[in-house]
């Protein structure tokens, strides 16, 4: 019998795709990666030569080289504070919202009382969209006729909490981190509920408390899940738009790389040449973040 | 053994029955999917309507319920006198300025909705509108700025509509209260600010939507540089980091200590509101902006005064008045019928069907019935007919992507930070060559 099912298993191995075969997978592998050329790589490499050029969308384009980036980078104000805005979009999510998802997660995996309760209630969020967060946010905190004024009830002197460019940016990465952290709590929530128990009571047993359990046992076994909620924390920072835009149209303290993108080309302005020079800055910072991420844990994963 | 060699074939041979399933699964559904989306493909291709010679369709940006309503009734009078139906195809407000471009080359209805000047003169010069002289030839009514706003090289593309003034507006009411007086000059008018703010009703001041703020640059740089620099300053001609336009913003932080708190964050909805409530003294408003905040029983007590004056030389002869209208584009597949139409709405009578709906605004016929205007659009009416220039409004009077990319941030950073006024002009000195350039 081991012999013979040895043999089946030889055979199966070594057995040819019948031309059939090839055909189909040709055409269920070849359908996907054109779907991802046309759309993905083949718009993105066209930005790349488009933001060489000066175009309007109507006449004619002209090649103008590696000014736009030159005017981007020394005379746009708007773009430093915009790659500013975003990196700091990125820790924010990284270091208090992603963190905090966790805490919440672990709490709730010890099984708190009303656990159920509370996991529906902070995963709420995350089927609202960004925008609709900006709207909920303008309602809370608009300076004349905001909740949150209105309880402060200051009317000489009211906070300009979407206002002033000082404090509207955190006000808006508290509004995305509602959501966000609901988000990030049911992913780790999913890895926590998978983490082997008997592995909690071995280290209990070599005598680990319960802060070493958690950093030097559980939280290495949920590499998998740390991965995804990297890539999505870095995702949902770059990628923010919505809410801002909700907001005020990202001027004025909110400005972000998509949003100057979507400024320069969609609108009634057309510098597409110009708006395509920070989309590739943008697809440059969004790529080294993830390659960059993606590179670090899956070589740790493999030195395991 | 025997069995299990016999078996063994029938197991690889169900194993390939399922792909076989599979397979013939994925072709249904790709047919299917063929199914759907090819008529689909083929209507986009098709030429839908608007080939139908009877039927004129216009693409609308009054996505408000009162200028809605009234284009409604100033369209079914036109269905009325000729045998034509008009169908209108309303975008809301700011999507379809956003979307110009493309609507433009897309596939655009027979007439458009747009603004008069530099806006319409952009898109003339781009080839994507045709030129209405002919229809021109027989209007009666225009005054030769109005000509002068719809023209682009000697050609017509423009019919004018309406247009709406900006000015100081503030209730009536408040005024006779408080003993304030409508100010001449700008000593008058910073010394009244101040009391305003004293008596706890600052001046109203908005830019969250990056545009409002620009009337008030506008006027202060008609009034102490002239309306001929304003025009040569927005057509890029001149230098940004001149003295005069720096005087400019010398002057309007003079006003900002009066102004009421966190403008960056109000709209003008809300500013609106806010002169209706008593909260704030005046404003520096477009006609229809407090209009449409006040309710109808409360619109008599709005009055305004224009914009006082600076530099003598100038006095107060320049007038912000933003003309909407009508214009055809290229692509427009029913040209007779659209002119048809704007010769219709070109007359007197198309504006007093409308007026009737929108008292915000202004005919610009000067056939147009005036017995039934209220106060407010008789002394608007006017303020336009007295003075010697019109101006459209920054962002009409100059290149789209400079007054969406450059300016509306280079106010609202002014706003921000009134002191940096050296760094702000350099900055937009810089921009404003990279974009004249192009």
């Amino acid at each position: 019998m081991p012999q013979k099912t040895a043999r089946r298993a030889g055979r199966r191995a070594t057995r040819r795709f019948t031309r059939r075969d090839i055909a189909v997978l040709g055409v269920l592998l070849g359908i996907p990666v054109l779907l991802d050329i046309v759309i993905v790589w083949g718009p993105a490499l066209a930005s790349v030569g488009l933001s060489f050029t000066s175009w309007d969308g109507i006449g004619d384009i002209h090649w103008v080289g590696g000014d736009n980036y030159e005017n981007l980078v020394q005379d746009y104000p708007a773009f430093w504070p915009a790659v500013r805005h975003n990196l700091l979009w990125i820790a924010f999510l990284g270091l208090v919202a992603t963190p905090f998802g966790l805490f919440l997660a672990v709490l709730i995996d010890r099984g708190i009382r009303f656990s159920r309760f509370y996991q529906s209630v902070l995963y709420m969020p995350v089927v609202l969209s960004l925008a609709v967060v900006g709207f909920m946010a303008q309602l809370l905190l608009g300076t004349d006729q905001g909740v949150v004024n209105t309880i402060l009830n200051d009317p000489h002197d009211p906070v300009d909490w979407l206002g002033d460019s000082d404090i509207n940016l955190w006000m808006m990465m508290l509004a995305a981190s509602w959501r966000h952290t609901g988000y990030v709590m049911i992913l780790y929530l999913a890895g926590l509920k998978s983490v082997d128990p008997a592995l909690k009571e071995a280290a209990a047993i070599d005598g680990a408390n319960e802060r070493q359990t958690f950093f030097r046992v559980t939280l290495p076994t949920l590499r998998p899940v740390n991965v995804i909620v990297g890539v999505i924390t870095v995702i949902e920072a770059l990628r923010a738009f919505d809410i801002v835009y909700a907001v005020n149209k990202g001027r004025n303290g909110l400005e972000l790389l998509s949003v100057l993108i979507t400024d320069n080309i969609i609108g009634e302005a057309s510098r597409i040449g110009f708006g395509s020079a920070i989309a590739v800055v943008l697809l440059g910072v969004s790529l080294g973040f993830i390659v960059t991420f993606l590179v670090q844990e899956l070589r740790g994963a493999r030195e395991k | 053994m025997t069995q299990s060699s016999f078996t063994g074939p029938p197991t690889p041979r169900g194993g390939a029955g399922h792909p076989m399933s599979r397979r013939s699964l994925l072709r249904g559904t790709a047919v299917g999917a063929g199914a759907v989306t090819l008529p689909a493909l083929l209507t986009a291709c098709g030429d839908g309507p608007g080939g139908n010679k009877n039927e004129v369709t216009v693409g609308s940006n009054a996505s408000d319920a009162v200028p809605k309503k009234a284009f409604a009734a100033a369209f079914a009078a036109y269905e009325k006198q000729s045998d034509k139906k008009v169908k209108v195809n309303t975008t809301e407000h700011n999507e379809f300025q956003q979307n110009i471009t493309r609507y433009l080359q897309g596939s655009p209805d027979n007439v458009f909705m747009w603004f008069a000047g530099y806006r319409m003169q952009y898109f003339a010069e781009k080839g994507l509108l045709i030129e209405i002289s002919d229809v021109w030839k027989d209007f009666k009514g225009f005054s030769p700025a109005l000509k002068e706003q719809s023209t682009h090289e000697g050609k017509q593309y423009f019919v004018p509509y309406y247009y709406y003034p900006w000015a100081v507006f503030h209730r009536k009411s408040l005024f006779e209260k408080q003993g304030y007086e409508q100010a001449e000059n700008w000593d008058q008018f910073i010394a009244l600010a101040k009391k305003m703010h004293k008596d706890g009703t600052p001046v109203a001041f908005c830019d969250k939507d990056g545009w409002p703020a620009m009337g008030t640059f506008d006027y202060i740089n008609m009034r102490l540089n002239g309306y001929e620099f304003h025009k040569s300053l927005m057509a890029g001609e001149e230098a940004w980091t001149d003295q005069k336009v720096k005087k400019v913003f010398d002057l309007w932080r003079e006003l900002m200590p009066y102004y009421q708190k966190g403008a960056l964050g109000r709209t003008w909805e809300e500013a609106g509101q806010g002169l209706q409530q008593r909260k704030t003294a005046m404003a520096v408003f477009g006609m229809p902006h407090p209009g449409s905040q006040f309710p109808v029983n409360e619109r008599d007590d709005i009055d305004f005064f224009p914009f006082p004056e600076i530099d003598p030389q100038f006095g107060r002869d320049a007038v912000e008045a933003p003309i909407d209208g009508f214009l055809v584009a290229k692509k427009s597949r029913n040209v007779e019928g659209a002119k048809d139409l704007l010769a219709w709405l070109g007359t007197a009578e198309a504006e007093d069907v409308y007026l009737k709906g929108d008292p915000n605004n202004v005919a610009v016929n000067d056939g147009a019935d005036t017995a039934k205007y209220s106060p407010l659009q008789k002394k608007s009416a006017e303020l336009v007919s007295k003075a010697k220039h019109i101006s459209q409004f920054l962002d009409r009077d100059t290149r789209p992507d400079f007054a969406q990319t450059v300016m509306i941030k280079a106010l609202q950073d002014f706003i921000d930070n009134p002191k940096d006024v050296d760094g702000l002009v350099n900055s937009i000195e810089r921009q404003k060559k990279n974009i004249f350039s192009t």
